[in-house]
């Protein structure tokens, strides 16, 4: 039980998908207008999210490595379409406002990456709870995201009108003085535009950062260190790969997302210095993660096609 | 900053050049726009400068103790950051607009960036442009002294001024933000930044030229010497022009890129006011401007003598 945990601990905060590792941006930026579209967001990606890492894992002996990516793809997106109709039949205002984005989820680096990083290469019972970890850290995020940006742009938090004119508070008597003080408020109407989302996300992330370094000061590591300060002097292959193979490996996985244009995404965020080394980290700390001679085997059997 | 700092060797000439001289001549030559718009639009502009001016340096010096950075206060940037963001507020702007822009200006657009000399946009305008998406309906709300009616520019894109002559739009008894009113006072003030060295023509001048060209190109009514004027005369062109575009920290250094940077600037105000949804542009252009910047440089760094040259 206490792995389970430690996956959900790891989606949620060490490893947060949106706030350390910074994947998935396009839904993360384009639909956290409101925090209910956020939580949809997140809750549907979630949904695919466990499922797949649960089908992936199951089928991790059969699927050939060659065609590996193809065959996760296939899977997400029959996961992916069942959570659509579903939202079009049970929550069809959701459905519009999320519109496009949902059918995007197919493509959404989080699920990719869990699945290659993850669910191929680890039990099922591991997988569901690092698919539940990871899917509720993205809900959590995009939730945060869309209650930031729903309250200063809209003066609205779940819907309910918060600050401005005709706020909720003005319904009871005893409560008129906050009332009329949140009254006061103007809407700063771009933070519910495209503007509002980087602001909001810089600022969180820029005060995750800041709580996780003064963490480290007193000894307690909350997340791999992902400042980019800590290559300096250290050669960057090595940094990146966290081992000698670290330069040849990277090569490798350039030639694999060549190949399937779709890992591109991911190939992209892993490639970047910082959450590479959350994920060599992470591997060492769970010990069942995808080795790096593994991955290495895998990028050959690749090139060699 | 120690990778910026190339020292040659001696002899070296001393400059009284410093920042805070550079500002204060700034502020000086900002006074008579100011003062005509406190004199034309009462006391409430007065209290806009105020609260715009002390915003910007109180976030400055806020940001800095709290980073435990070298306090700058005492350049004066923030102080004209502040007074040139005042003057681009519409005078019924309710008080508190000055603290939001002040604070985007200095915390998001100046100090976040790293501080003068770092940031790749105007901060004034960036909290100008910042104010205007936020609080659209606030910000082109021109109504002062009881009297409601569209800008000049409004009016010459609704068919022709009606309220307002040409030669008002020059003096600045027309509507508008509280500092671009009074192209007579603005031009006063960019005459004594020019004498003193401050700044030189090649931004304004061309700025001005291209945008003149354009309009006679693509206005609707070509060369009608009357319309051109009052498109000059009106909105914040002079002031973009003389003390926004010529922000040294945000404009090309290349004295080619300079040009470039002001027909770059001309041609989007044109294309802005001719055919955009708002009749104002020059901040949209300049913010634009402020962005190609790196780009212009780029191109339009110059040879050093001996390097590379012509292949006969």
């Amino acid at each position: 039980m206490s792995k389970a945990l430690e996956r959900i601990y790891n989606g949620l905060i060490k490893e947060n998908p949106t706030f350390v590792l910074t994947l998935g941006m396009c839904p993360t930026l384009a639909v956290t207008t409101s925090a209910i579209n956020g939580a949809g967001m997140g809750l549907s990606t979630m949904v695919v999210l466990v499922l797949s890492n649960v089908f992936i894992s199951m089928l991790r002996r059969v699927i050939p490595d060659k065609v590996r990516i193809p065959a996760f793809i296939v899977i997400i997106a029959s996961f992916v379409t069942i959570v659509q109709l579903l939202l079009q039949g049970y929550v069809p205002s959701l459905y519009e406002s999320l519109g496009i984005y949902i059918p995007l989820i197919v493509v959404n680096c989080i699920i990719l990456g869990r699945a290659e990083a993850y669910a191929y290469s680890n039990p099922v019972i591991p997988s569901l709870f690092d698919g539940l970890g990871m899917g509720l850290g993205f809900t959590v995020a995009l939730t945060l995201i869309g209650a930031c940006r729903e309250l200063l742009g809209a003066g609205q938090l779940f819907g309910f009108q918060i600050l401005g004119a005709d706020n909720v508070f003005y319904q009871n008597a005893s409560l008129r003085p906050l009332a009329m003080f949140l009254g006061e408020y103007t809407n700063i109407s771009i933070f519910i535009m495209a503007p509002g989302a980087f602001f909001v996300l810089a600022f969180i992330i820029a005060a995750m950062n800041r709580i996780r370094r003064s963490a480290a000061k007193k000894g307690k590591q909350i997340a791999p260190a992902s400042d980019c300060t800590g290559c300096m002097g250290k050669n960057c292959a090595e940094c990146a790969g966290g081992s000698k193979e670290g330069a040849s490996d990277q090569k490798q996985e350039e030639r694999i997302s060549k190949d399937s244009g779709s890992a591109a995404d991911e190939e992209t965020a892993s490639k970047d210095g910082g959450s590479a080394a959350d994920e060599e980290t992470a591997s060492k700390d769970s010990g069942s993660d995808a080795k790096p001679e593994e991955a290495a085997k895998n990028g050959e059997g690749e090139s060699a096609t | 900053m120690s990778d910026l700092m190339k020292v040659s060797s001696n002899p070296h000439v001393r400059s009284k050049a410093t920042t805070s001289n550079i500002m204060l001549c700034v502020i000086i030559a900002l006074l008579p726009a100011a003062g005509f718009g406190v004199w034309h639009f009462g006391f409430r502009a007065l209290m806009h400068i105020a609260i715009t001016v002390a915003s910007c340096v109180f976030f400055e010096l806020l940001y800095e103790l709290m980073m435990k950075k070298k306090v700058t206060v005492q350049d004066l940037s923030a102080v004209v950051t502040g007074l040139l963001l005042a003057m681009n507020l519409p005078v019924s702007a309710p008080w508190w607009i000055g603290i939001v822009g002040g604070a985007f200006a200095i915390i998001i657009v100046k100090m976040l960036f790293g501080g003068l000399g770092q940031n790749f946009m105007n901060p004034a305008l960036g909290a100008r442009c910042f104010l205007l998406i936020s609080f659209a309906s606030v910000m082109t709300n021109f109504d002062y002294d009881t009297v409601s009616g569209p800008t000049p520019l409004a009016q010459l894109r609704a068919g022709g001024l009606e309220t307002n002559t040409v030669l008002d739009m020059i003096f600045g008894n027309t509507q508008g933000t509280i500092g671009e009113t009074s192209m007579v006072a603005l031009v006063i003030g960019a005459c004594f930044l020019i004498l003193m060295g401050i700044i030189d023509l090649r931004i304004p001048g061309s700025y001005i030229i291209s945008f003149v060209a354009f309009l006679v190109l693509f206005g609707e009514n070509h060369l009608d010497m009357g319309y051109i004027s009052a498109q000059v005369a009106g909105g914040g062109l002079m002031l973009g022009a003389f003390f926004m575009a010529t922000d040294y920290v945000t404009r090309p250094i290349t004295k080619k890129g300079q040009y470039v940077y002001g027909i770059f600037l001309g041609v989007m105000t044109g294309i802005f006011r001719l055919f955009g949804a708002s009749p104002e542009g020059v901040s949209y252009a300049i913010i634009l401007g402020n962005l190609l910047v790196p780009l212009i440089e780029k191109i339009t760094m110059p040879k050093p003598f001996g390097r590379g040259g012509e292949r006969a």
